[in-house]
C-alpha cells in the first residue's frame, strides 16, 4: 500500500513535534558541560539574564523540582557532578530560538574537574558482569565444555572483532513542546516512538499521576532506537516550561543530538570457534566487552544471537560492562544482534576458509534442530531457504573461494555472504475498534509511525480482519490518550499493535459498535517457543588496489520473516536496514575525544551515512513463511533484521576481494592500505 | 549565532568600500553561515557579494575568466568549461552535492574553511581559530589532516577540490581590495600554516576575489580523481589534478601534480614534477617520481595511510594518462 500520510509528508501539512501552533510560545537551549567528569562549582546567569528576550536560567543553583529516582539521563540539574561532556548543566529560555541560543553561549559554568576515562579496553581494570542485559537476557550463558570442545577441534578460529560508537541520526531532530493547563496537567508534544511510555516516564519524573499528562506524536521522521526512551529535551521543555508560566519548546542541534540522545556502544568481542574436519562446531564461545556510563547501566546485549544461531556441543557467550566517563549508551537499530552478528559472521567466514569450506554450506551443516542455548522449538526457522535462494539468485554456485584473485582493472572483486536475524516477539497492547457515523471505522491505539509506515500496516490489518477495502478503516495513533500501547522498538510494534487491533476488529463485528482490547493475558499465554526471523545478506564489492575504496554494486537479502503484512512498506524496511548496515561497514564511525571527553564528527558531513551513490543496486526478497505460533498477522517484525549481517558481509567479501581481513568497523581506506604497505 | 548586520553590494569596488574590520563577505553562505551558526566565525557585518554582477564565464583571447560570483554549478556544466577545462568541471562537480553547488560561489568555494574537528568546535582549542590554544589535533583526530607542509602549530587541510584543479590549470585569482587590485597565481592563493595557521590565505583584510582567470589548456592529458570512502557528498581524503604531455619518443614534456587533502593549500607536486620533466613516462619513473615528493612527507599515526595513498594515486593516474 502507498502510505496514507504519504500526502499530507510531502506537502509539508504533517505536524512533526516542534511545528504545532501554540500560542505564547518561547524556547529553550541547553548549555552543555566542557568538562567529562567532576562537578559544576558554579553557574553564572548573570550576563545571559541581561540578554535580551531571556526569561530564565535553569541550572543546578536553584534546580527546579523533579521526583526523586528519575533516570539519571533525565534527573535535569538535580545534582552538580558531571558524567560526561556534553551533559546538560544548564538551560536558558527565551523568547525567541535565536535569543535563547545566542544566551546559552554567555552563561559562564565554573567546574571542579576530575581527571576522566573515556576508553573501552577488553583489559579494563573496571569491567564488571551486569546483572542482565538489554532488555533482561542472562548476561552469560553456558552448555558443555569450551575447552574440550576446542581441544578436540580439528580447526580452531579465535579471533577479535571491534565496533566504534555508532549513531542513529534519524533526519527529523529531538525536539519537545510543553504546555501545562490551569489544573496542573502536562501535554507535550514529543518526538517519541511510544507515547504510553513517554507519558509514563515524564509522570515518573515529574512526580503527577498518569492521568495527568498527555504526549503527542502523530508523526516522528525517524528514531531507529534514540527516540524510544525520554529524552532529556522532553523533560527540559516541560520543565522550562512550568519555570516561567509559558509554552516551551526546544529542538536539539544536530551535534548536541550526538550528546544526549544515545549511542550504540563500542564493542570489542573475542570469538572461539572449534570445528571438525566436516565443519561441525565442537565450541562457540563469544565475549563481548562494552561501555556504559556512570549515570546509568545499559548493556547491550551483544552476544545473545550467538545463542540462538549455530547447533554447538559447547557454546558460551557472556558481557562485561565497564563504567566510564561517557554518555549512556542505547537502543539503536538491532540493538545487540547488529554489532554480535557482524562478529560472529564473520569469524564464520573466517573458518569456513580455515576449514578449506563453502561459508553457505557451514551455516547449513551447523543447522540447529531447537535453539542451541535454550533447547526452546523455534516457531519456525527457515535460515536454511534464506541461504539457499540468495545463493542461487545471487550466483554463489560460481564462486570461486580464492582470495585477492578476481580484477577489473584497478579494482579487485569479491563476493561475500552472512547471515541475519532478529526476535519475533509482541507485547501486550491495546486497541480500540468503533463504527464511525457514516459507517467508516475508526482504530485507535498509542502506536508510534516513526517513518516505518506503521500507520498504513495497521490500516491494512484492520481492514483485513474486518473485511472492509483499507479506504474505510482511519487509524488514529500516536497519542497517549488512545489505548495504551507499546514503543515502537524491538520488532514488536506491528506485531503488538496488530495483535490488539485484529482483537478489537474481531468483538467490533461481534458487537456492531465497538470493540475494546487488550491483549495482556494473550500474550502472557504465549506458547514456549524460539521466536526469530532470519535471513542471508549476499554483497559483491570492489575495492580499489590503488585507494583502498570499498565499493558495494550488489546487495542482496533474503529474509523469511512471518507473513509479509505489506509488501511495499517491508522493502522500505529490509533496504534501509541493509543500507544503514552497509554505513556501519564501510564508513559510520563516532570518534571518542580521549583528551577532553565527549565525541568527535557531531554532524553529518562528518559522521557519514551512505548516500544514493553507495547503493546502486540493493534487493530484497523474502520467503513466504507462514507460523501460526505468532499473533494473528502470522508476522514476524520486520525494521531491524535488514541491518544485521550487513557489515559481515561487506567485510567478508572485502576479505574475498583482497585476501586481507579487515576486524575492526568501519572498513575506510586507511584499514585495506595500511596492512598492504 | 551572534546578531549582525547585512548589506548587499551591488559592484565590487562598492563591497570594498563598505569594508571595516568585523565585517566579511557573504558568497554563498554554505561554509560561511554554517561556521556562525557554530560559533567559529562571528562577523559584525556581513557584506552580501554573491549577487555582484561577478556571475559570468567570458573567453577573453586564449583565456577564460569566471567571475567570482559565479555558481559552482554553473561553473562545471559549462560548455566552454567542459570543453576547454574538463578537469575543473570534474574537479568541481566532485564535491559537495547538488544542492550544495547551486548555491555555492567560486570565490567562496576558494576561501572555505578546513573541516577539523576541533577548529569547528568553539568548545575544544585550536590554533586556527584561538591562536596560542593549541592543536589538540596532532595528538587527537587528524584522521583526513595534512602530510605535507604542516607545522607544529596546525596540520589542517584546505577541503576545496577546486583549488586543486585551479592549482593544476594554474589559474590566475583576481583581488580587489582597500589596498588596490592584485593578480594571485595558483596555488600561491593558499598559504602553509607555519606560525600563523589562523590564516589560510595570503589575501589581506577586505580584499576581494572579483576572477578566477584559466589561462590556456596545457597541452597534454588532464584528468581529477578524487578518493573517499563514501562514493558521493564526502570531502577527499587524497585528490589529485594532474597533467600529462608525453612526446611521440616516449618522454615527458610536461607534467604538473597538484594534490588535495594532503596539506594546508592545494600541494603541487614539485619534486615529482621536476623528476619526470625530461625523462621516460614509464611506471617505474612515476614510481619514483611520487617518491621523491613524498620524502618531504610528516605523516602523523591515523593518517600514514596518506602516505600509500598518495604514491599510488600519483602513479595510477599518471599510468593513465600516459596510455
Ligand atoms: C556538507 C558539505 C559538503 C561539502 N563537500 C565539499 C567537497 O567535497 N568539496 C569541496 O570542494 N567543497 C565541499 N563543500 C564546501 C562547499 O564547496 C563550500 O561551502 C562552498 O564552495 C563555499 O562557497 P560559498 O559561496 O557558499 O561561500 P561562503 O560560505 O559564502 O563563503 C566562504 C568564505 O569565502 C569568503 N568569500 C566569499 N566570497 C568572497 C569574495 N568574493 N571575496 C573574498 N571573500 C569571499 C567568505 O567571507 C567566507 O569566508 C561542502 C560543503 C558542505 C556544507
Ligand atoms: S589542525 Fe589546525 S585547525 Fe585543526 S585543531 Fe590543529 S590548529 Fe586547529
Amino acid at each position: 500500500m502507498n502510505r496514507i500520510e504519504g500526502r499530507v509528508k510531502v506537502t509539508g501539512l504533517a505536524t512533526y513535534a516542534a511545528e504545532y501552533p501554540v500560542e505564547d510560545v518561547t524556547y529553550a537551549f541547553p548549555v552543555q558541560s566542557q568538562i567529562a567528569k567532576g562537578r559544576v562549582r558554579h553557574v553564572d546567569a548573570q550576563d545571559a539574564l541581561a540578554m535580551p528576550g531571556v526569561l530564565a536560567v535553569l541550572s543546578g543553583e536553584d534546580p527546579p523540582p523533579l521526583a526523586s529516582g528519575a533516570d539519571g539521563e533525565l534527573a535535569l540539574f538535580q545534582s552538580r557532578e558531571v558524567a560526561y561532556r556534553g551533559q546538560i548543566v544548564a538551560a536558558v529560555v527565551a523568547d525567541t530560538y535565536e535569543n535563547a541560543r545566542a544566551a546559552a553561549a554567555v552563561v559562564r559554568v565554573d567546574y571542579d574537574s576530575d581527571d576522566h576515562d573515556v576508553s573501552l579496553r577488553a583489559d579494563h581494570p573496571g569491567l564488571y558482569k551486569p546483572d542482565h542485559v538489554n532488555p533482561a537476557y542472562p548476561t552469560d550463558s553456558e552448555k558443555g565444555d569450551i575447552e574440550a570442545g576446542l581441544a578436540e577441534a580439528a580447526t580452531v578460529v579465535d579471533v577479535v572483532y571491534e565496533t566504534p560508537v555508532l549513531h542513529n541520526n534519524p533526519m527529523e531532530p529531538h525536539a519537545a513542546l510543553a504546555c501545562w493547563d490551569d489544573e496542573g496537567g502536562l501535554l507535550v508534544y514529543d518526538t517519541a516512538q511510544g507515547t504510553t511510555l513517554s507519558r509514563d516516564t515524564l509522570a515518573q519524573v515529574f512526580g503527577l499521576p498518569k492521568e495527568r499528562v498527555r504526549v503527542v506524536s502523530r508523526h516522528v521522521g525517524g528514531g531507529f532506537g534514540s527516540k524510544g526512551t525520554t529524552r532529556p529535551q522532553a523533560v527540559l521543555a516541560a520543565m522550562a516550561a512550568r519555570v516561567v508560566g509559558r509554552p516551551v519548546k526546544i529542538v536539539l542541534t544536530r551535534q548536541q543530538m550526538f550528546d544526549v540522545t544515545g549511542y550504540r556502544t563500542p564493542t570489542i568481542q573475542r570469538l572461539r570457534l572449534g570445528a571438525d574436519a566436516q565443519g561441525r562446531l565442537t565450541a562457540l564461545e563469544h565475549v563481548a566487552y562494552e561501555q556504559t556510563s556512570t549515570l546509568e547501566e545499559f548493556a547491550e546485549q551483544t552476544a545473545t544471537p550467538t545463542r540462538i544461531m549455530y547447533a554447538t556441543p559447547a557454546l558460551r557467550t557472556a558481557h562485561r560492562l565497564v563504567r566510564l566517563d561517557v554518555a549512556t549508551p542505547s537502543w539503536m537499530r538491532a540493538p545487540g544482534e547488529c554489532p554480535g552478528m557482524y562478529a560472529l559472521e564473520s569469524a564464520m567466514d573466517e573458518l569456513a576458509y580455515a576449514l578449506g569450506m563453502d561459508p553457505v554450506e557451514l551455516r547449513v551443516v551447523n543447522e540447529p534442530e531447537t535453539e542451541p542455548d535454550s533447547g526452546l522449538p523455534f516457531s519456525s526457522r527457515n535460515l536454511v531457504g534464506c541461504l539457499r535462494e540468495g545463493a542461487r539468485r545471487f550466483g554463489w554456485e560460481h564462486r570461486d573461494p580464492t582470495p585477492g584473485v578476481r580484477r577489473d582493472g584497478e579494482w579487485l572483486i569479491g563476493t561475500g555472504v552472512a547471515a541475519s536475524t532478529y526476535p519475533a516477539r509482541r507485547r501486550p497492547s491495546k486497541a480500540r475498534a468503533v463504527v464511525e457515523d457514516d459507517g467508516d471505522f475508526l482504530v485507535q491505539v498509542a502506536a508510534a509511525d516513526i517513518g516505518t509506515g506503521a500507520r498504513t500496516a495497521l490500516t491494512r490489518i484492520a481492514a483485513e480482519a474486518l473485511g472492509v477495502a483499507p479506504e474505510r478503516v482511519h487509524v488514529e495513533l500516536g497519542d497517549s490518550d488512545l489505548p495504551e500501547a507499546p514503543v515502537a522498538g524491538g520488532s514488536m510494534g506491528t506485531a503488538s499493535w496488530g495483535s490488539a487491533i485484529v482483537r478489537a476488529c474481531e468483538e467490533l463485528k461481534s458487537d456492531g459498535k465497538e470493540g475494546l482490547a487488550d491483549t495482556t493475558e494473550e500474550v502472557r499465554g504465549d506458547a514456549a517457543f524460539s521466536r526469530h526471523a532470519f535471513g542471508a545478506q549476499f554483497v559483491e564489492v570492489r575495492v580499489s588496489s590503488v585507494t583502498g575504496e570499498v565499493r558495494v554494486p550488489r546487495l542482496l537479502g533474503v529474509f523469511a520473516a512471518g507473513r509479509i503484512v505489506d509488501p511495499k512498506l517491508a522493502r522500505s524496511q529490509f533496504i534501509g536496514g541493509m543500507t544503514m548496515g552497509m554505513g556501519m561497514g564501510l564508513m559510520e564511525e563516532t570518534l571518542t575525544d580521549e583528551e577532553f571527553g565527549g565525541f568527535l564528527r557531531r554532524d553529518l558531513a562528518q559522521y557519514h551515512v551512505p548516500a544514493c551513490a553507495d547503493v546502486p543496486d540493493v534487493e530484497a526478497v523474502w520467503l513466504d513463511e507462514r507460523d501460526a505460533e505468532l499473533n494473528p498477522m502470522a508476522s514476524k517484525g520486520i525494521g531491524e533484521i535488514g541491518i544485521v549481517g550487513t557489515a559481515a558481509a561487506i567485510g567478508n567479501a572485502v576479505y574475498h576481494a583482497t585476501g586481507h581481513r579487515v576486524r575492526e568497523l568501519p572498513i575506510t581506506p586507511d584499514k585495506i592500505l595500511m596492512p598492504r604497505f | 549565532m551572534k546578531p549582525f548586520d547585512y548589506t548587499r553590494a551591488d559592484s565590487a569596488a562598492q563591497a570594498v568600500r563598505e569594508y571595516a574590520p568585523g565585517t566579511m563577505y557573504l558568497g554563498g553562505g554554505t561554509n560561511l553561515v554554517d561556521l556562525m551558526r557554530l560559533g567559529v566565525a562571528e562577523p559584525e557585518r556581513l557584506v552580501d557579494v554573491s549577487r555582484l554582477p561577478l556571475d559570468t564565464i567570458e573567453s577573453v583571447r586564449d583565456r577564460v575568466r569566471v567571475g567570482a560570483a559565479v555558481r559552482n554549478t554553473d561553473l562545471a556544466v559549462d560548455p566552454m568549461i567542459r570543453a576547454r577545462y574538463p578537469m575543473l568541471a570534474r574537479a568541481v562537480l566532485t564535491g559537495a552535492s547538488g544542492q550544495v553547488r547551486n548555491v555555492a560561489t567560486v570565490a567562496g568555494n576558494l576561501l572555505q574553511r578546513t573541516r577539523c574537528a576541533y577548529f569547528q568546535d568553539v568548545t575544544r582549542p585550536c590554533n586556527k581559530r584561538r591562536p596560542g590554544s593549541g592543536c589538540p589535533a596532532i595528538a587527537g583526530d587528524h584522521t583526513n589532516l595534512a602530510i605535507l607542509g604542516s607545522s607544529e602549530a596546525c596540520v589542517a587541510t584546505h577541503p576545496s577540490d577546486m583549488a586543486v584543479a585551479l592549482a593544476a590549470l594554474e589559474a590566475e585569482v583576481h583581488v580587489t581590495g582597500p589596498g588596490g587590485d592584485r593578480i594571485i597565481p595558483m596555488p600561491g592563493l593558499h598559504r602553509l600554516p607555519g606560525e600563523e595557521p589562523e590564516r589560510d590565505t595570503v589575501l589581506e583584510p577586505g580584499d576581494l576575489i572579483t576572477a578566477v582567470e584559466l589561462p590556456p589548456p596545457p597541452a597534454g592529458a588532464t584528468v581529477y580523481r578524487k578518493v573517499r570512502e563514501r562514493a558521493s557528498f564526502a570531502f577527499a581524503l587524497v585528490s589529485i589534478a594532474a597533467v600529462l604531455d608525453v612526446g611521440d619518443d616516449g618522454v615527458v614534456a610536461g607534467c604538473r601534480i597538484a594534490l588535495g587533502g594532503v596539506a594546508h593549500a592545494p600541494w603541487r607536486a614539485e619534486r615529482a614534477e621536476q623528476a619526470l620533466i625530461g625523462g621516460p613516462a614509464t611506471g617505474e619513473a612515476f614510481l619514483r617520481a611520487a617518491e621523491a615528493e613524498l620524502e618531504q612527507a610528516r605523516p602523523l599515526p591515523r593518517n600514514a595511510y596518506k602516505v600509500p595513498l598518495t604514491r599510488n594515486l600519483i602513479v595510477s593516474t599518471l599510468e593513465g594518462l600516459a596510455s
